[in-house]
């Protein structure tokens, strides 16, 4: 199978209550946070490559994963980090975050697939940084593929990827015949929660992601990155949601330690009535 | 301004709470609205709707919508908003919300803003405050596009009540299924069936964290009884397997925003706050008096959960009999 797996970069998700918002809100200030990649794309991540291997040891790893970018230079940091955890190759989109909206990355991605054909496109539900949760879904209405969003399981079969989604009240699952768009939740990461064709179905993965040894960080430097231009993949490029201005969350104090139960029922009888 | 169209969400032949969320969403954008319910059984389900001082509900009934899937469901959205030349498009951001909105964006090229938690009209135009980075920031943005298409977040947009008047029922046209439909197949839905109340719509939450283990229930479910609470979980707990994934409150599960919420062996990070941050009166226990749950928490009690909790269950129940 061949997989494409678009990323981004955010200013550090356990860090976020750091961020600042200069006097007058023109913008959020993320200096002094370290780059992440999104975690939900490092999900994606292992789950295309999950796709595309038989699990076992040794593995044997079948078809191809593509990661893509959007970003400046510096990005390709985050490229080669997934290019050692096992990605093929890579493409980076030269743009700045100021020229990018939710529709104009998605509409860019739209022009990779159209070039790259992939059987699949799986990526992270959303990212952690705007947590708008569309890029996916947007794709999938423009490459008229089937979606199946907010996945926490895949099972690959012939030519369809048999998915689990987490929905409010439970599981559905859908069946998606290929090419078929997923987005992915945090629990496809959990130790049963991708086969490939090849991967036995009592195969346990490891919980979490994979990390990248040593020597694939090294041979990661020589893997393909090819870099294209915002302006070769969508024609146009004007903004549709426009950001005024950013303002910090209310403070919220903290309150009272209470010394035992009887206090605290108390408390929230007769101080906070919620009894 | 033009008129706003809200998509109804539809459970077992019934309206969901979800939908009275986006209701209060029109009210206050201030323009004329009508509701399309759309799904199997939405003819029926339509009469829920007529009391909300809506122009008319709009119904799309067929049996090829018996189940939901984006493929089917956004053509006819798309088709209403189109024909009807309706200027905002909005849902709640429920997990159909956030699968379907989007979609319909992009095959109307229009401008979308996701799980707002406000909507205000300056000078004639709508401008929306989204939460980003886990709620540690709030964005304000307006979308330039002729359609503009909104999801709101359930615990920001108290459920609009009936207002009274008869809206007309009209039926509307299904639209050819879109593109990709063909593709995707219905398998299943596995429903965690719960008597207790929807964390979306519960006015008590009791959740819980890694520290429960396989007690979960065990500890909490007399706690959640004796309060008639909903019962949340952190993502440890649900990645455990100790609650369901339903269950999850966060950043990237459940926004809530109770009257009462208790987080119970819960540290309190980033990810966490964000889902519970606006509840009224929060409560933590925790054996580590720095967890950063008592940053937020009004009432903390340091301690073993597995000794207090009972002993906090008798004490409401002895408190509110
Ligand atoms: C992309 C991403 C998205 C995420 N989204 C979410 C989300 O939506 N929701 C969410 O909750 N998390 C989310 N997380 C995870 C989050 O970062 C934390 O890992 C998680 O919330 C921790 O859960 P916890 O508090 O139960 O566990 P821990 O952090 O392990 O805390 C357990 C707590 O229990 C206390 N404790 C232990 N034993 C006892 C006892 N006997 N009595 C009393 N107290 C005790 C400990 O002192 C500790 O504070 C996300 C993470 C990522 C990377």
């Amino acid at each position: 199978m061949k997989i494409l797996v678009p990323l981004k970069r955010v200013a550090d998700p356990d860090n976020a209550n750091k961020i600042k918002i200069p006097a007058g809100g023109a913008t959020i200030d993320t200096t002094g946070l370290e780059w992440k990649p999104n975690p939900f794309d490092e999900y994606a991540l292992e789950a295309a490559l999950r796709l595309t291997e038989n699990g076992a040891t040794p593995k044997a790893r079948g078809g191809e994963v593509i990661v893509v970018t959007f970003g400046p230079k510096e990005t390709e940091t985050t490229l080669r980090a997934a290019l050692a955890t096992g990605a093929d190759r890579a493409i980076r989109v030269d743009a700045k975050d100021e020229e990018l909206d939710g529709s104009i990355v998605a509409k860019a991605l739209r022009a990779i697939v159209d070039k790259e054909k992939p059987d699949a496109v799986v990526m992270g539900k959303q990212a952690v940084d705007g947590d708008s949760n569309q890029i996916g879904q947007m794709l999938a209405q423009h490459l008229g593929w089937p979606q199946a969003t907010f996945a926490a399981t895949i099972e690959e079969e012939d030519g369809a990827l048999l998915v689990g989604r987490e929905v409010d009240g439970g599981v559905i699952t859908l069946r998606v015949k290929l090419p078929a768009l997923v987005t992915v939740d945090l629990r496809i990461v959990a130790p049963s929660s991708v086969y490939s064709k090849q991967t036995k179905r009592d195969f346990k993965y490891n919980d979490g992601v994979r990390f990248a040894a040593l020597p694939a960080i090294m041979a990661a430097k020589k893997k393909p990155l090819a870099e294209l231009k915002l302006s070769e993949l969508v024609s146009d490029t004007s903004l549709k949601v426009q950001y005024s201005r950013f303002e910090a969350p209310p403070a919220r104090k903290a309150g009272i330690k209470v010394k035992d139960v009887a206090e605290l029922v108390t408390r929230l009888k007769n101080e906070a009535k919620v009894l | 301004m033009s008129d706003t169209l809200i998509v109804a969400e539809l459970a077992d032949g019934k309206i969901k709470k979800t939908t009275h969320s986006a209701i209060t969403f029109a009210r206050q954008a201030g323009q004329p609205f009508s509701i399309l319910v759309i799904g199997a059984g939405a003819k029926a389900a339509a009469a829920e709707l007529t009391g909300f001082g809506a122009k008319a509900v709009l119904v799309a009934d067929d049996a090829s919508l018996a189940s939901y899937v984006a493929e089917r469901f956004a053509p006819t959205v798309v088709e209403v908003a189109r024909s009807g030349g309706f200027g905002v498009v909005v849902a709640t951001a429920s997990s159909f919300g956030k699968d379907l909105m989007p979609r319909v964006a992009a095959a109307l090229d229009a401008g979308y803003a996701g799980d707002i938690s406000a909507v205000s009209a300056d000078g004639g135009k709508l401008s929306y405050k989204r939460p980003m980075f886990a709620g540690n920031a709030y964005g304000h943005c307006t979308i330039s596009t002729a359609t503009q298409i909104v999801s709101v977040r359930q615990s920001e947009f108290t459920a609009a009540e009936p207002s009274g008047g008869a809206s007309d029922v009209k039926d509307v046209a299904v639209a050819p299924a879109g593109p990709g439909a063909d593709r995707v197949e219905f398998v299943k839905f596995d429903q965690v069936k719960s008597a207790r109340p929807a964390l979306g719509e519960a006015k008590v939450i009791v959740a819980g964290g890694r520290a429960l283990k396989e007690r979960f229930n065990e500890v909490l479910e007399p706690l959640a009884d004796a309060l008639g609470a909903g019962v949340g979980a952190s993502r440890a707990a649900c990645d455990a397997g100790y609650a369901p994934s339903d269950y999850q409150v966060g950043q990237t599960g459940k926004i809530v925003a109770p009257a009462l919420y208790f987080a119970i062996g819960i540290s309190g990070a980033i990810q966490h706050l964000a889902g519970m941050k606006g509840s009224k009166v929060i409560v933590a226990v925790n054996k580590d008096g720095d967890a950063p749950i008592f940053q937020v928490a009004d009432y903390g009690l340091v301690a073993d959960l597995f000794g207090v909790v009972p002993e906090l269950t008798s004490a409401v129940i002895a408190a509110k009999g």
